[in-house]
């Protein structure tokens, strides 16, 4: 096959002194929408309601798997013919179809409509619906609309544009209570209660969650709060957390042993926690961490890994595996590159690992197969046929459903690297 | 607006892709936004193919929105055909692209490609995967077909396969296993389409004697066409199930002018043994809910009713398309009909016929385990265990010794808990019993429970005595809900307030079986 020279390759950014392919084509990756999957697992007095068509509502499907049977609290709205040659009122099918729903789920505190391609296409103003909506159903039930639409993200910016459109109605602070923190991004039960016992142990004051579990315990923002992001892909929620006079606090992202220290000093810094009290806070988790990576360090050390765009935690997780697990990246590309939530990762990348932004999945293939890395991270679109060609895969979805932030995860988020790797050394067939 | 959790379909352009990854050489131009590269992963991990499915996506944003769609379109046309070379190309839109005003075809033909390049309407918004799947079919079959050559006097006859794609239920091992039996027949196998199939393959479609339709939800129309513009006779039996497939040699021989000896005609199914050894004595009766794409739904309740001895209490489809024939064989059948594509209506349905089998899909399985009842996968939509590495066809002789089992397994699972739950009070079978090689007596002597006595109430429902409790524990798990409340309904009705051991058997004796 004809192996392209990347054209594109732009000269040397004066921000971070590194060039990034930007390419152009047909993209294998998720739309917003999957995100539901595991957001709605952390809120959990919300419903999602797609309003889309049958293509939604089977991927959807397709992305939950066996969830879909343990009563999930998302659906999809599938438009019909009718809806789109005006036949049958759009509003009022909407209002219909909400009022049925809220009937027959009446915990549901948060509705959430989720906007997709048709519905973006056709222009169906989702926003007005949500405070038609609102007002109805006050003050049982809050609706609040954003787009998950492939048209305008991509997988977990789906999570960016729903944590973006609750920011501008949470509360406001109270400023005379002070600094506060807010750790924005949804993370695993397990993990954000682990976060809240560091924080503790630091002496950070007022640590809040974003999303937060429930209605109830929504965090109020103001220009006191600090916000200290758990997941890199939520530009437009730092935005949106900025307009409300939050400040964000720069870190890299909370993988691995190394990086989860750098993003408890980053917030800890700025609250002006003392050396000492850092180290007697962090220190022996540190060290159980440590020992969980050496482990794995053994088997992933000077084997390169190439990344497919798919996430946003494509930098993140290159530099954890670079930095502290001694893995060579040969390329690793995103759907999005925002610098300046990446800079400290990105600047922890060793010199000469190709960056690519934005996908043309033949051409990426062809580079691929030119590299023969011995890991390639990917999506379940690619992954079988790669490893049918030779090449071991980790599939990358399980990035984002796996507990992998903080200290305890750090040996098991080594361990998704290691396991294709061990299971191709222990294959004799 | 229809508000939807599950569904039993996916849109058309997935039947589409169904289609084209069945073929070999043909590849589809899907104008689609990014993210309906997912369903990709529908061929690459449920279905475990090495490799990707033939589908380029154009992947547009929100800011190709306006003129530049079509240009994107037609870059990924021309770049799908530089890279892959196939023998013909096939465009269609999915559901957003149908909503922009680019015309795929007339795009795609605008580049004068050396292939030829088969346009498709897809409907999305009021047609699903499987009508998907027979009109792109149909739409390929009529673009390639040739005129018809002159038979060859001496050969065999031929006929053609149609109807299995890539993501069906099990037609990888149907398709072997009809192929076996048609060639035990004298009957030469001249096309399989669309799975396996090259362009040029289908282009001789026309070539062959008669038509074998495999699956009538994807071939049809195809198999239609085929009878109006080469005068292919088609068979209308699908060989699902002892008797069906005896019908179907009876179908092929006629067509085929072959006059099968009696080998050919009983075959060499295990079933009918199976179903007569005495161990099958007592699915006699055993009241069986059926449901999935019509073909297959109509196939399991021929072969439950005749071939299991099985009671279809209920059966329905989410195939619209096939809603008559479901409907013509519920009447047959003296069973309920059901044709819808809402999960929780067929759950309602399941739950208020309370069958002691279901005959389903992935989601049937669901429900049924969720109200504790025996349940088997007879059709589409599966999961990732039905495409299983042994050979296990549906259909054929073999295909009904696969059915026999795979039916009768969650039943006999059953008997086995059942078992195990009556003998729970046996000296040999207590919790705290140790199995008996061990030779060891437990320490502590089995903790014995007194079960609280039934208070007689004025005049609510009738209570149980602590004997008649007992003795209902010994009747089936499966059966017992219903033994409960056939007797409590006959208590009421006779007014009385306690129901004895004698009176479980009165109301036993007045419902029957």
């Amino acid at each position: 096959m004809n192996v392209r020279v990347p054209l594109d390759l732009r000269a040397a950014d004066s921000a971070s002194e590194r060039s990034v392919l930007r390419e152009r084509g047909q993209r294998e990756v998720f739309c917003g929408l999957t995100s539901i999957v595991w957001l709605h697992r952390k809120i959990r007095d919300a419903f999602f309601l797609v309003v889309g068509s049958r293509t939604c509502a089977h991927l959807i499907q397709s992305a939950a798997g066996v969830m879909i049977f343990a009563e999930p609290r998302f659906a999809t709205a599938i438009l019909t013919e009718r809806d789109l040659a005006g036949a049958a009122d759009v509003n009022e099918e909407l209002d219909r179809v909400v009022a049925r729903l809220l009937e027959r789920r009446p915990e549901i505190k948060l509705l959430f409509l989720v906007g997709s391609c048709p519905s973006e296409v056709i222009k169906i103003d989702l926003a007005r619906a949500a405070r038609r909506l609102s007002d109805a159903n006050a003050p049982r039930v809050r609706v609040v609309a954003y787009s998950g639409s492939g048209l305008e993200t991509t997988f977990t910016q789906g999570e960016d544009a729903c944590l973006a459109a609750l920011a501008p109605s949470l509360p406001e602070e109270n400023p005379a209570d002070g600094p506060s923190l807010l750790v924005a991004g949804s993370l695993a039960d397990i993990v954000e209660d682990q976060f809240a016992r560091l924080f503790a142990a630091l002496g950070a004051p007022r640590v809040r969650f974003f999303p937060a579990r429930g209605a109830e315990d929504v965090p109020p923002v103001g220009p006191n709060t600090r916000v200290l992001l758990a997941q890199p892909f939520l530009g437009e929620t730092a935005r949106a957390l900025e307009a409300r006079g939050a400040q964000r606090i720069s870190a890299p992202f909370p993988l691995g042993a190394e990086g989860t220290t750098a993003w408890l000093r980053a917030a800890a810094d700025a609250f002006g926690v003392a050396p000492s009290r850092f180290d007697a806070a962090t220190s022996e988790a540190r060290a159980r961490a440590e020992v969980a990576l050496a482990r794995h360090r053994a088997i992933l050390a000077g084997k390169r890994v190439f990344f497919f765009p798919d996430s946003q935690l494509e930098i993140p997780l290159a530099r954890f595996l670079a930095q502290e697990m001694g893995m060579i990246p040969t390329e690793v590309g995103t759907p999005y590159l925002n610098r300046q939530l990446v800079a400290e990762d990105l600047a922890l990348l060793p010199v000469g690992t190709r960056l690519s932004e934005g996908q043309d999945v033949d051409r990426q293939l062809d580079r691929c197969r030119a590299d023969r890395p011995d890991l390639t991270v990917c999506g379940l679109g690619l992954a079988n046929p790669l490893e049918a060609e030779g090449l071991a895969t980790k599939w990358s979805i399980e990035l984002l459903f796996a507990p992998t932030q903080g200290y305890e995860q750090a040996g098991d988020l080594a361990e998704l690297f290691v396991r294709p790797l061990a299971r191709l050394a222990a294959l004799e067939v | 607006m229809d508000l939807t959790l599950w569904t039993y379909e996916g849109p058309p352009h997935v039947g589409a892709m169904r289609v084209v990854t069945g073929m070999r050489g043909v590849h589809l131009v899907l104008h689609a936004p990014q993210g309906d590269t997912y369903a990709d992963l529908l061929f690459t991990m449920i279905e475990r193919r090495g490799e990707r499915p033939p589908v380029t996506y154009t992947t547009f944003a929100a800011r190709d929105l306006g003129s530049d769609t079509a240009e994107v379109f037609q870059a990924a046309v021309r770049e799908a055909y530089e890279r892959f070379r196939p023998e013909a190309i096939v465009v269609g839109a999915s559901c957003t692209a149908e909503l922009l005003q680019d015309d795929p075809g007339g795009l795609a033909r605008a580049l004068a490609l050396p292939v030829p390049v088969i346009p498709l309407e897809l409907s999305a918004y009021r047609r699903k995967e499987n009508w998907g799947a027979a009109e792109t079919f149909y739409r390929i079959a009529r673009a390639l077909g040739r005129p018809k050559r002159q038979r060859v006097a001496s050969a065999r006859p031929r006929c053609n396969l149609l109807g299995p794609t890539a993501l069906g239920f099990r037609h990888r091992d149907d398709v072997i296993e009809i192929a076996r039996l048609l060639e035990g027949l004298g009957v030469e196998i001249a096309t399989t389409a669309p799975l396996g199939a090259s362009a040029e393959d289908v282009s001789r479609l026309g070539e062959a004697d008669f038509n074998v339709v495999l699956y009538p939800e994807v071939a049809l129309p195809t198999a239609q066409w085929l009878e109006k513009a080469y005068g292919q006779p088609y068979t209308r039996t699908v060989p699902i199930g002892v008797g069906a497939t005896r019908a179907f040699v009876a179908e092929v021989a006629g067509l085929a002018g072959l006059e099968p000896d009696r080998a050919q005609r009983e075959g060499g199914s295990r079933l009918p043994w199976w179903s007569r050894s005495v161990d099958s004595t007592y699915l006699t009766g055993k009241r069986v809910f059926i449901f999935g794409d019509a073909t297959h739904a109509l196939a399991a309740a021929r072969a439950a009713r005749d071939e299991f001895g099985f009671k279809v209490v209920g059966i329905g489809t989410y195939s619209r398309e096939f809603a008559r024939e479901i409907r013509e064989a519920a009447a047959a059948l003296d069973a309920e009909a059901l044709i819808c594509d809402d999960y929780l209506e067929v759950e309602a349905k399941v739950a208020a016929l309370g069958p002691e089998l279901v005959l389903g899909t992935q989601m049937e399985r669901h429900v049924a385990k969720r109200l504790g009842i025996p349940c088997a996968v007879i059709s589409a939509p599966v999961h990732v265990q039905d495409f299983p590495a042994r050979y296990s066809p549906q259909m054929g002789f073999e295909g009904a010794n696969v059915l026999f089992d795979s039916w009768v397994h969650p039943l006999m699972m059953g008997l086995e808990e059942h078992l195990l739950t009556m003998f729970r009070d046996d000296p040999e079978f207590h919790d705290g019993a140790l199995p008996s090689h061990l030779g060891r007596k437990p320490e502590a002597p089995a903790v014995v429970v007194a079960e609280p006595l039934a208070v007689a109430g004025a005049s609510g429902p009738a209570s149980w005595t602590a004997d008649a409790e007992r003795e209902l524990k010994k009747i089936p798990f499966f059966v017992r809900g219903r033994a409960r409340s056939n007797t409590e309904t006959f208590a009421r009705q006779r007014g009385l307030a306690t129901i004895s051991v004698s009176t479980l058997y009165e109301a036993k004796a007045h419902f029957g079986r």
